[in-house]
């Protein structure tokens, strides 16, 4: 997307934002820590190497890695110690875990057997995090015992933890204690004046405290849970929730002060919120952002700091690739039955095969990239993608569940997001309004790569002013992505197409609907 | 007068039970249960009933009027 298309998009909150950039280019603050200044799609060649280690397969500390390794969460946290108005608790978190459907509680002890058996059966789940479904620093006990118990049972998977804030500086050596290196803090403003119209309470110190008083206590409590992180070399992730209207101009402040406290990835994602959810925020019609505007606002904040643009906002219980979720294999009844034998070495084996993988996915990037070199064109857009994993056009249209975005440029190919489509392919014919979903939710895009599509759609996505592109079947993402740019911009040169600007694409709201 | 939780509206999160001073609070099958021969209404050891600040969801822990007024030990009931 070019910055016309930005301009053209008109509303005052994407103006205000690219206002708030101009007058804070790069959210500047230095990296001096090391940590701030790498890219969540980096590799090891810009990366410290202490810091590369700790995020090389972790799902959802690097992009790169979201494409080969799993993740999984175990609920074990069903308590919270405060109110924020995206979440109603009579089901799950609306954000951070997908709503609609209810987690099963685990026991410390069914969380441990429960890894145990994703690991034998998913060798490339590398990360157990433990996320909710309310806190899990309101839940000291059932979260720590389970750390304990994973870390001696499956010393190899990397352990994580995602707060509040309002309890971590209390919690701090605990987390240092069972090796715990990735924490994440949902910090959705430094100002408790904003921070009121998110937070109706927490529960603080045997009291409920409301309003401005409550907002501020809980920032406070965040910033200095996230230096004493910063002090014990423990990598923290910012999330925060864009919030139209409430907080999405503030959040490039939010930016500048979580990275002057070595938060090492910020994670903007758009609020979910629709009336069934049973939210404040829900019942009052308050909006979620759309797709350019939540774009605008993690491009003006990816400055020295990374910025991730691959969450999913999984569900407390969720297991496998992000953006896929195996947790109906792994129920309680389930597992309690499997049969359990914890095989370190074939993980370790099938590890280093995904490894030659990447290797070879970054080899063929490289490649195609310098072919990038000699041409010279302004043109920045957007594609979509089609993939199962692995770095891969593998996915059939009709199957894709969601669709990676692409923003291609003579800089080559830059992951900017994901966009979640319902299922459009049902009991093996399509659905015109699923297609019409789709067309929607990528319609910011130029082309869309998929591994194979039906004539219908075809013609529709065409019509639609997107190209379907299933030349690239089976081949590497960004190598065919940059092959097909190369292609787009010889055919603008030679005035065979004519390049126009897309309109904004939707951020669907709701539940992830599993295919059975 | 104890507090009672309201089944229909536990969200069975369990925040409560690590609150109660009384240890009251017990699981019930699908929800908690607070036990009224326990239960001090917090009095004498915080200013509120820590049940009722922590229940993510208002209205679910509520007093129980229907037993008779329980005589707290310790005094004066605020």
């Amino acid at each position: 997307m070019t910055d016309t298309a930005l301009h053209d998009a008109g509303t005052p909150d994407l103006g205000a934002i690219l206002q708030k950039v101009a007058e804070h280019k790069g959210c500047g603050t230095e990296g001096g820590s090391g940590k701030a200044s790498c890219g969540s799609s980096a590799g090891p060649a810009d990366m410290d190497p202490a810091i590369w280690e700790k995020v090389k397969n972790h799902p959802c500390y690097s992009e790169e890695a979201h494409h080969h390794y799993a993740r999984m969460h175990v609920a074990v946290a069903p308590a919270c110690n405060i109110q924020c108005n995206y979440c109603n608790r009579k089901y799950d978190c609306a954000n951070e875990s997908r709503p609609g459907v209810v987690s099963e509680r685990l026991t410390p002890e069914q969380a441990t057997k429960k890894v145990l058996a994703v690991a034998s059966t998913i060798p490339q789940m590398t990360v157990l995090g433990i996320a909710g479904p309310g806190d899990p620093l309101a839940n000291p006990a059932k979260t720590f015992k389970t750390f304990e118990m994973i870390h001696k049972a499956a010393p190899d998977i990397k352990l994580c933890l995602s707060t509040n804030g309002l309890a971590l500086p209390d919690w701090i050596d605990e987390i240092a204690k069972y090796n715990v290196d990735h924490v994440t803090i949902t910090i959705n403003m430094v100002d408790p004046e904003i921070g009121q119209h998110i937070y109706p309470w927490i529960f603080w110190e045997h009291k409920r405290v409301t309003g401005y008083e409550a907002a501020k206590i809980l920032s406070e409590r965040q910033l200095r849970g996230l230096e004493m992180l910063t002090e014990r070399g423990i990598l923290a992730k910012i999330n925060s929730v864009m919030i139209p209207g409430i907080n999405d101009q503030h959040l490039v402040e939010v930016n500048r002060a979580v990275k002057s406290r070595g938060a090492f990835l910020h994670n903007i994602m758009p609020l979910i919120s629709a009336p069934e959810h049973g939210t404040v925020f829900g019942l009052n019609g308050q909006r979620g952002p759309t797709a350019q505007e939540l774009k605008a606002l993690q491009d003006a904040c990816e400055g020295e700091m990374n910025m991730m643009r691959h969450c999913r906002q999984c569900r407390a219980d969720a297991v496998g690739l992000l953006g896929e979720d195996r947790s109906a294999e792994f129920t309680t009844d389930k597992i309690m039955e499997m049969e359990v034998e914890y095989d370190a070495a074939g993980r370790k084996a099938y590890q280093q095969a995904v490894e030659q993988e990447r290797v070879a996915k970054v080899e063929a990037k490289k490649e195609e990239l310098e072919t990038l070199a000699r041409i010279a064109s302004n043109l920045k857009l957007l594609v979509a993608v089609a993939t199962k994993g692995h770095g891969v056009i593998n996915e059939h249209f009709g199957h894709a569940k969601e669709f990676q975005i692409y923003e291609l440029s003579t800089a080559g190919a830059k992951f900017v997001g994901h966009r979640r489509v319902d299922l459009y392919c049902q009991g093996g014919y399509g659905e015109e309004d699923s297609l019409d979903t789709i067309i929607k939710a990528i319609n910011d895009c130029h082309a869309v790569f998929v591994a194979k599509i039906g004539g219908c759609p075809k013609a529709d996505l065409t019509a639609a002013g997107i190209e379907p592109v299933d030349a690239y079947a089976h081949e590497f993402i960004e190598k065919s992505a940059i092959a097909w740019f190369r292609d787009y911009v010889a055919k603008v040169e030679a005035g065979d197409v004519v390049h126009t600007e897309r309109g904004d694409a939707a951020i669907r709201q709701g539940a992830l609907i599993n295919a059975a | 007068m104890p507090y009672k939780i309201v089944a229909a509206q536990c969200t069975n999160c369990s925040a409560c039970e690590a609150e109660c001073p009384n240890m009251a609070i017990a699981e019930v099958g699908t929800t908690f249960v607070i036990d009224p021969a326990k239960c001090t209404e917090c009095v004498g050891h915080f200013d509120v009933p820590q049940c009722v600040a922590v229940c993510p969801v208002d209205d679910t822990c509520i007093l129980d009027t229907r037993l008779p007024r329980y005589q707290a030990s310790q005094g004066t009931a605020s």
